[in-house]
């Protein structure tokens, strides 16, 4: 049979190499689907790699896509601390995107530096707020959060569709389902002439060291860990769990809001109900990938970006499907689930002979 | 009114009923058996979408319609194999790892069938289940087109049904799954195997729910395509807390959901012009939500639903 012994406290460097491992093998293992869909390994390896990196185009075009995995990896890293399951930050991010829109096509005028910080706002609050509903109906009445969150993906993107085909829609839009153009002086600027890479990215990685401070350095976050580690042992020590849970819940919304806002101030300029490509659902990926740490986060969104943009590339150049992007990413957290086992346990194998004899 | 009550009095709406409650029941049961041992399975979406691929796949391919539901049976309890081994020997977040089942299943049977059919305008079309024609009872006026018109997986849902909860209630090993999902060690104590139960339970359980995502292709509807489970997975997770891990109430939960599905699509055609169709195709995630909250007070919960279970430690 086998055993878990427990590790002790254990060394930065095994944290990393948990994920690195689970990246290595993901990509493995992604040789099976890329063999049965007739590719030659290497080269399509190569074109991954090319595709991500070969460029400045390429490596800014990777940079944009991890923008809002960063986000939603936090919004995942901060509430599965607290094992508070969000799994709504993709209905969270078109909160966030929808809030974005109707204030920044509009609503508001006025220069750069009100609109900006009104649109970023407003997407956090309206992620926040979408997330406070399952968090209450978690904390007040013990309905688990997995199934909400889950089922207000499906009705918030319904309610972007419904908002984009009636009072949103954009009357110049040739009749296409979409939001008017967020204003000139809403939309996030760009970080570099004539490529796509935009502000969010800086909000993203600000956002992290917000988070990685709050965790480490304030009461908040000692409160948000206490409760991720024993709930009932956090109430029984005085800690306000209810309230922790509530405060999480807000900020891990509000995180994926801001994914939403990125996506349609920073990166298309207007909403569309296809939005986002399943960022909510991989940033649970990359927040396993960084061990739900907030730093990590920023290195395991830009693998799962590369991942994307890679294989979105290959895909084009060798006319192999592209659900291999997402096929490669499920197995990275299938893998980095077992990896992690490494990095908390021994694995002893012993015979169930030998378990008698020490018993005896 | 008369218009809700012209809905309610024809035959086609209670049948409608029984098609939309099909694949649920089969979710619902499978989602509840594996609950009942201890491991929540959300890779249920997943297995849905790999249940539905699979068994169209296979059919396509000329194994015949029992053929293709054998297969879809057997994806399905693939990926319940590697849930279970996770969850169960391994002890991993159940949570995390059948979110991550669901991602894995649903982009593996899209690129698998990308990968077959890479540029098909129109998803092409098998011969699907026909409804039976049952002597005497099909026949019957009102009662025969609402009831007894389904085709064979309906009945073989209904079947199910019974079949779990005497399993569950009258047998020796559906005693033993309902104490592996409340007291496993008790299990232990008694020399029973506590992995070999819910590894087992998980697999089982899981091939029922792939013959949910198989309905979709092999009898809802003729062709597989992309995102047509569209959350209904998650919707029997839902669904078995509203049923109280009981297969008689799991059936009821399912026929009241099939029935007001039904309905709001009938409401749709009477009222459409002034409430958009999207608040319509949110009710079935709404009524989710609420059923949850309506039982969240008295849910009972098996006692170690979610709790891994270490051989020699308490």
């Amino acid at each position: 049979m086998i055993r878990f012994e427990p590790r002790g406290p254990v060394a930065v460097s095994r944290m990393v190499a948990v994920p690195v491992i689970a990246a290595v093998a993901a990509l493995i293992l992604a040789a099976v689907p890329m063999l049965f869909a007739g590719l030659s390994i290497f080269e399509a390896y190569g074109l991954m790699a090319k595709g991500a990196f070969g460029s400045m185009f390429a490596f800014t075009e990777m940079l944009t896509r991890a923008t809002p995995l960063i986000l939603t990896g936090l919004a995942a890293a901060v509430a599965f601390r607290a094992k508070l399951w969000n799994i709504g930050a993709e209905g969270q991010l078109y909160a966030g995107a929808l809030a974005a829109v109707a204030v920044g096509t509009g609503f508001l005028s006025g220069p750069s530096y009100i609109l900006i910080p009104a649109v970023v706002l407003a997407g956090a609050l309206a992620g926040g707020l979408v997330m406070l509903g399952p968090t209450l109906l978690k904390t007040k009445l013990g309905v688990d959060e997995v199934v909400t969150t889950l089922l207000l993906n499906f009705i918030i993107l319904l309610f972007v569709q419904m908002m984009l085909e009636g009072p949103m829609k954009d009357p110049m839009g040739m009749g296409w389902p979409q939001s008017e153009p967020i204003l000139d002086e809403a939309a996030l600027p760009k970080l570099m002439a004539r490529m796509r890479i935009h502000w969010g990215l800086v909000m993203a990685l600000v956002a992290s060291l917000g988070v990685y401070f709050l965790l480490k350095r304030t009461v908040w976050g000692f409160e948000i860990r206490a409760v991720g580690e024993n709930a009932a042992a956090a109430r029984h020590a005085g800690i306000p769990v209810t309230a922790t849970f509530i405060r999480v819940g807000l900020l891990s919304g509000a995180l994926a809001g801001l994914a939403g806002v990125g996506e349609v101030a920073g990166l298309k300029g207007y909403l569309t109900a296809d939005l986002s490509p399943g960022f909510g659902y991989s940033g649970i990926v990359v927040a396993m990938l960084a061990g739900l740490s907030p730093i990590g986060v920023v290195f395991a969104a830009l693998f799962i970006a590369s991942i994307f943009v890679g294989a979105d590339s290959m895909s084009r150049a060798t006319g192999v499907s592209n659900y291999l992007a997402d096929l490669i990413v499920a197995m990275a957290l299938l893998c980095v689930l077992v990896s992690g086992l490494f990095l908390r346990f021994k694995i002893r194998f012993v015979g169930t002979a030998s378990t008698k004899e020490a018993a005896e | 009114m008369s218009d809700i009550l012209d809905i309610l009095i024809s035959a086609n709406f209670w049948a409608a009923s029984l098609r939309i409650a099909t694949p649920l029941i089969f979710g619902v049961i499978g989602a509840l058996v594996c609950e009942r041992a201890g491991v929540l399975n959300l890779g249920i979406e997943g297995i849905f979408t790999a249940g539905a691929m699979a068994g169209w796949m296979a059919v396509w391919l000329g194994t015949g319609l029992w053929g293709g539901v054998l297969v879809a049976a057997l994806a399905g309890a693939f990926f319940g194999l590697i849930h279970a081994i996770l969850t169960v020997p391994l002890g991993l977040s159940q949570h995390v790892s059948g979110v991550g089942v669901t991602l894995f299943a649903t982009s593996l049977s899209y690129f698998i069938y990308r990968t077959a059919l890479p540029d098909v305008s129109s998803p092409p079309r098998i011969d699907e289940f026909e409804p039976l024609n049952i002597p005497v009872l099909s026949d019957l006026p009102f009662i025969g087109p609402a009831l007894f018109q389904q085709t064979s997986l309906t009945f073989l849902a209904l079947l199910l049904v019974a079949v779990t909860a005497y399993v569950l209630y009258r047998t020796p090993l559906g005693l033993a799954i309902q104490a592996v999902g409340d007291n496993p060690s008790a299990v232990e104590s008694q020399g029973l195997s506590v992995y070999g139960l819910r590894i087992g339970v998980v697999v089982v359980g899981s091939a029922i729910m792939a013959l949910g995502g198989a309905f979709l292709t092999m009898s809802a509807f003729d062709a597989f395509f992309f995102g047509m489970v569209n959350g209904r997975g998650w919707i029997c997770i839902a669904l078995t807390v509203f049923a109280s891990w009981r297969p008689g109430k799991a059936l009821l939960g399912a026929l009241l959901f099939g029935a007001f599905d039904a309905f709001q699509v009938r409401l749709q055609t009477e009222v459409g012009s002034f409430i958009p169709g999207q608040v319509f195709l949110m009710m079935p995630y709404l009524l989710s939500i609420a059923a949850l909250i309506v039982v969240a007070r008295k849910a009972d919960y098996p006692r170690a639903l979610l709790v891994p279970y270490f051989r020699g430690q308490r």
